[in-house]
C-alpha cells in the first residue's frame, strides 16, 4: 500500500507560493492588456470599417479554434525563427494575453450589441459626442452586463496559465514541476497544487462576486 | 542531424490527427454519460446528491485541466496500475467534461418550464418517465448549441494530453519541430489543422444559438 507522504512537499511551500505569485502576476497582466485590446477590437468590431472588422474576425477566429498549448509554442519556439524572441516568462504573458485578448473581445462584443439602438438615439439627441456616447451610453452599460462573463473569463485564464509550465516560466504549475523533480513525490505535490489553484480561483470567485454586488448594485433596467 | 521538413514530415503530423480525434469523442462520449449523471443529480430532489455534485463540479471546474491529468497519471501508479498515458487522459479528460457537460446541461433542464414537469406528474409519470419523455427532449434542444461550443473547448484541451507523453497532434509536432528545427512552420501547420477541426463546430454552434435564440423570440 502507498504511504502518502506530503513533509517534502510542505517543506518547499515557499516557492510553491511564490509559483502562486507569478500565476496571479501573469493572470492580472494578462487580463488588464487583454481588456484594452477587447475594448479596442470590440469598437473596431462594431465600426462597419470593413478591413478594421475582417482583421479583428481572423484574429478572434483563430485564437478561439486553436489550443492555447499551440499558441504558446508558436510565440515561444516558432516567432525567434522570426527575429522575435522573448524570456519564458515575457512569452507567457504574451501568449495569455493574446489569447484573452480574443475571447474578451466577443464578450464585449455581446455587451455592446446588447445596447438598444433607442438608448444609443437618445444619447444623440442630448447632443453628446461619438465618444462620448461610446463610453457612457454603450461601453459602461455594458460593462455591466459583461460583468460576470468577464470575471468567470478571468477565473479561466488563471487555469490555463497553468500550461505556461511547460516554456519553463516560473508559475505555480512549473514550481510544482520543480519541487516534483527534487522530492518525486508526484502525487503528494500536484495534489497540494491542485488544492492551491481551487483556493485561489474560490476565493476570486467570491471577492468578484462581492464586487458584483457593491459596485452594481442599482437596477439594470427600470 | 538535422532532418529537412518534406511531405514525409507532414503526413506524420497529419495522420496524428486521428489520435486527437480518438481521445476527443471518447472524452465527449465518456463526459456525455457522465455529464447526464452529474445534471441528473444536481436538478434531483436529494439534497446530498445536489450537495455532492456542487462539490464535484466546483473541484473540476476550479482547478487547472493540465493538474487533473498530472494527478490521474501520478494516481495510477499509486492504485498500483501500470502508467499508461491514453487511460490517464481518457480517466482526467473524462471526469472534466462530465463536470462541464453537468454544468451546462443543468441550466437545459431548469430551462425547461417547471409547468412541463408538473404536468407530467399530474398526468402520473414518474421519475424516470417523467424525464425520458418530458423534460429531457426539451432540454436537449436547448443543450445542442453549448453542448457543440464545449466539443471545440474539449477537442482543444485534448493537446494537453501531450504534457503526459501521450503522442496526439501537439506531441508528433513536438517531435517533428525536435528532429526538423522549424518551428515557425511545424507550429503554424498544427495550428492550421485545429482550426480545420474546430472553426466548422464553431460555426455551427453559432449557427444553431441563432437559430433558436430566432424560434424562441416572443
Amino acid at each position: 500500500m502507498y504511504k502518502f507522504d506530503f513533509a517534502p512537499v510542505f517543506a518547499s511551500f515557499g516557492h510553491l507560493l511564490d509559483g502562486a505569485a507569478v500565476t496571479m502576476e501573469l493572470s492580472c497582466g494578462a487580463m488588464l492588456i487583454g481588456l484594452v485590446i477587447s475594448i479596442l477590437c470590440a469598437a473596431a468590431k462594431t465600426s462597419r470599417i470593413a478591413p478594421l472588422v475582417w482583421i479583428v474576425n481572423v484574429y478572434v477566429e483563430v485564437i478561439r479554434n486553436t489550443p492555447f498549448l499551440i499558441q504558446i509554442f508558436f510565440i515561444y519556439f516558432g516567432l525567434p525563427a522570426a527575429g522575435i524572441s522573448f524570456n519564458p516568462n515575457t512569452a507567457a504573458l504574451v501568449a495569455l494575453t493574446v489569447n484573452v485578448g480574443a475571447y474578451g473581445t466577443e464578450i464585449i462584443r455581446a455587451g455592446i450589441e446588447s445596447i438598444q439602438r433607442g438608448q444609443i438615439e437618445a444619447g444623440i439627441a442630448l447632443g453628446l459626442k461619438p465618444v462620448q456616447i461610446f463610453r457612457y451610453v454603450i461601453l459602461k452599460p455594458a460593462l455591466r452586463t459583461v460583468y460576470p462573463a468577464l470575471t468567470s473569463q478571468f477565473i479561466f485564464l488563471m487555469l490555463t496559465s497553468s500550461v505556461v509550465s511547460v516554456i519553463s516560466a516560473t508559475d505555480l504549475a512549473a514550481a510544482g514541476n520543480d519541487v516534483q523533480s527534487e522530492t518525486f513525490a508526484s502525487f503528494e505535490v500536484y495534489l497540494v497544487v491542485t488544492a492551491m489553484y481551487l483556493v485561489m480561483s474560490s476565493v476570486l470567485s467570491v471577492f468578484f462576486s462581492a464586487i458584483q454586488r457593491m459596485a452594481f448594485r442599482y437596477p439594470l433596467s427600470r | 542531424m538535422i532532418r529537412p521538413f518534406g511531405w514525409n514530415e507532414f503526413e506524420l503530423i497529419l495522420f496524428a490527427v486521428r489520435w486527437t480525434i480518438v481521445l476527443t469523442v471518447m472524452a465527449f462520449v465518456g463526459g456525455g454519460i457522465g455529464g447526464l449523471v452529474v445534471a441528473l443529480l444536481r436538478t434531483s430532489d436529494n439534497r446530498v446528491a445536489r450537495a455532492v455534485m456542487i462539490v464535484f463540479i466546483r473541484i473540476f471546474q476550479g482547478t487547472p485541466l493540465l493538474m487533473q491529468l498530472f494527478l490521474a497519471y501520478f494516481g495510477m501508479t499509486i492504485f498500483g496500475f501500470n502508467v499508461n498515458p491514453l487511460v490517464a487522459a481518457m480517466i482526467a479528460l473524462t471526469a472534466h467534461a462530465s463536470a462541464y457537460l453537468g454544468e451546462i446541461w443543468r441550466g437545459c433542464i431548469e430551462a425547461v418550464p417547471s409547468g412541463q414537469g408538473e404536468a407530467a406528474t399530474a398526468l402520473g409519470l414518474r421519475y424516470f418517465n417523467r424525464m425520458r419523455y418530458v423534460v429531457l427532449p426539451q432540454a436537449a434542444r436547448i443543450a445542442v448549441p453549448s453542448t457543440v461550443g464545449f466539443l471545440v473547448q474539449l477537442l482543444k484541451e485534448t493537446s494537453l494530453a501531450s504534457i503526459i507523453g501521450f503522442v496526439e497532434l501537439t506531441r508528433q509536432a513536438q517531435i517533428i519541430d525536435s528532429v526538423t528545427f522549424r518551428p515557425f512552420l511545424v507550429f503554424s501547420i498544427v495550428a492550421a489543422i485545429y482550426f480545420a477541426m474546430c472553426w466548422p463546430l464553431s460555426l455551427a454552434a453559432r449557427r444553431l444559438e441563432r437559430k433558436f435564440a430566432h424560434a424562441t423570440a416572443r
